[in-house]
């Protein structure tokens, strides 16, 4: 039994390491089975409450043009969701459970969305760093080993990029316009930017984690390697803004060929993923009330589906 | 001059005429346009997430056809206002939507039998629209008539699923139809506009649309095992521009950022 056991484990990471795709049916180690549910579920989670920050300027965007783009992005924010709780679920995962586990505290989601939208520059602001931050984290997940969760990264990527060009394109528009427009965009800036680095996770000395899921190809660049990028990839797109990212430290290194930057703020990283941030405790109300007060909705559908196959059951009969 | 029914060019027809033609896609703007509004107040709170994605979606269909219809006006008029001008910058009284849509959502009920309401209406106006002669009005009546068409299915199914399903949702769904059954009647009841429309023959005719109404809600409500209600006194004025208080808070969110910084481009 135990020899077995050690074989199938041996043969799992062979076919990992050849890059072959582990399919639903397979047999793969709990560990994996319960990390990934967890990874996934998670990111499933932050596509579900990061329609809350900003599904709260739908109904104050300025135009009608924008209005139906952030609609529209707020809607295939649901539909990642959606994907990624079906992924999920060919793991074993129920959504109920899953959802239980946000609204318990017990699951997590990302932190980014505990911060307060209070700047229409801040829809910009949105789409251009956090789903950037989440395409960075994201693209090397198309090529995951859990075949189910890489073809939802597929299609989750595509629209995640078409959104940041959209965030940016509402910064360039503030940052084209009035003095105050311009103002409101530096603004949502100072406030996102250091939020958005943390959504990378605490470093790498402090991730005890990455190890095996980069061994199992669940992850496939550590938290630092990609707040690196991340820093690379932004700070001439700001400077091309026009804009000031607030980071006094920050510094063209030409050695390695990338800025060298400020250190994050660790203690509040820590309290926002303990709960405390600005909006933890709406955001999850928000959810808890939804499903609460949606309670008697699902009852009705599902009573309604169970009157319908008896009526059927006794016509046929 | 009007002789060839299906093909009127616009520059054909009398100022007066244009001017009401101008009132009427204006208050089938304002009218899609609010009730976009009421149902993206959903978004994020639905009671379950397949049904966020279809409002999200419904949201979307009628602000699509909002703008269509903006635009449309815009050129009708001919002042150089923009869709945005329209819809940012008139008050609550320049506004023509009927009572009905700018109601809040209330619960899911309330919503859905809110959307029920006005889906039977919007989906046979549309089918008669895309065969007028305003060949511009035609063409957006021909391309939201296909989204209208699942916007009642889905709102019917959904009053039928309340209806016959839990006492609960029974109970819901009576409350909402004692709230909004009174806003029913305005939809179809013709202004002076929408009057010398029809007698144009761009505007159908409402009573057999009602009948077409009537029919649909009958099968509806007989399925959801509820009685149609009889006898409601009907509530108007949105139309003309007297609306309920909920109109000026709705429109003071909408139009905020246009109010605060006015001129700027987004
Ligand atoms: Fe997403
Ligand atoms: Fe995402
Ligand atoms: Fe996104």
């Amino acid at each position: 039994m135990e020899t077995l056991e050690v074989n199938l484990e041996e043969q799992f990471q062979t076919r990992i390491d050849a890059d072959v795709r582990i399919e639903p049916k397979d047999w793969m180690p709990d560990a994996y089975r319960k990390t990934l549910i967890r990874q996934i579920s998670q990111h499933a989670h932050s596509e579900l409450v990061g329609m809350l920050p900003e599904g709260n300027w739908i109904t104050r965007a300025p135009s009608l043009k924008r209005k139906a783009i952030l609609l529209a992005k707020v809607q295939d924010e649901a539909g990642h969701g959606l994907y990624l709780y079906s992924a999920a679920e060919t793991l074993g995962a129920t959504r109920d459970q899953m959802l239980a586990d946000l609204h318990s505290g017990k699951a997590k989601y990302s932190s980014i969305f505990n911060y307060p939208t209070l700047s229409w520059a801040d829809m910009g602001t949105i789409g251009w760093l956090v789903d950037g931050a989440a395409i960075l984290n994201q693209v090397p997940l198309c090529r995951t080993s859990y075949g189910p969760y890489a073809r939802a990264m597929v299609r989750v990527c595509k629209e995640e990029s078409f959104h940041q060009r959209q965030g940016f394109e509402i910064m360039q528009t503030l940052c084209e316009g009035a003095p105050e427009q311009k103002q409101m965009a530096q603004d949502a800036l100072n406030r996102w930017w250091w939020p958005t680095l943390m959504m990378f996770g605490p470093k790498d000395a402090d991730s005890p984690n990455t190890e095996q899921s980069m061994k199992w190809r669940i992850k496939r660049f550590t938290n630092d390697e990609l707040r690196q990028k991340f820093v690379d990839m932004m700070v001439p797109q700001a400077e091309f803004l026009g804009l000031t990212v607030p980071d006094p430290e920050l510094k063209w290194n030409e050695a390695k060929q990338g800025y060298d930057f400020g250190d994050v703020n660790w203690q509040e990283f820590w309290d926002v993923v303990k709960g405390n941030g600005p909006c933890n405790h709406e955001r999850l109300q928000a959810r808890v009330d939804a499903w609460e007060d949606g309670a008697w909705v699902r009852e009705a559908a599902l009573a309604h589906a169970e009157k319908r196959k008896q009526r059927a059951g006794t016509a046929a009969a | 001059m009007y002789a060839s029914t299906d093909s009127i060019s616009l520059p054909d027809v009398t100022p007066e005429l244009r001017q009401q033609l101008f009132s009427y896609v204006l208050q089938l703007a304002d009218t899609s346009l609010i009730l976009a509004h009421r149902i993206s107040e959903w978004c994020g709170h639905g009671p379950v997430l397949e049904q966020d994605l279809a409002m999200a979606n419904i949201s979307l269909d009628l602000l699509g056809e909002a703008r269509s219809y903006y635009q449309y006006a815009a050129e009708l008029e001919g002042q150089g206002r923009t869709e945005d001008d329209l819809a940012y910058l008139r008050p609550a009284v320049e506004y023509r939507n009927p009572l009905l849509v700018e109601q809040p959502n209330g619960d899911f009920a309330h919503t859905i039998l809110r959307q029920f309401l006005y889906d039977c209406f919007h989906y046979h106006l549309l089918v008669q629209l895309q065969a007028g002669p305003d060949r511009h009005l035609a063409a957006i009546a021909e391309k939201s008539v296909k989204e209208a068409a699942y916007h009642i299915k889905w709102s019917s199914e959904w009053v039928i699923r309340l209806g016959d399903g839990t006492d609960e949702s029974r109970r819901r769904l009576e409350k909402a139809i004692g709230s909004l059954w009174r806003y029913r009647g305005e939809l179809t009841t013709p202004t002076t506009t929408e009057q010398t429309l029809q007698a144009a023959g761009f505007v159908p005719d409402y009573a057999a649309i009602q009948q077409q109404i009537d029919a649909h809600v009958a099968r509806v409500f007989e399925e959801a095992t509820l009685p149609v209600p009889q006898g409601v006194f009907m509530q108007k004025g949105g139309k003309d521009g007297r609306h309920s208080e909920h109109l000026g808070y709705l429109l003071a969110e909408l139009q905020y950022m246009q109010r605060a910084y006015p001129g700027m481009k987004w």
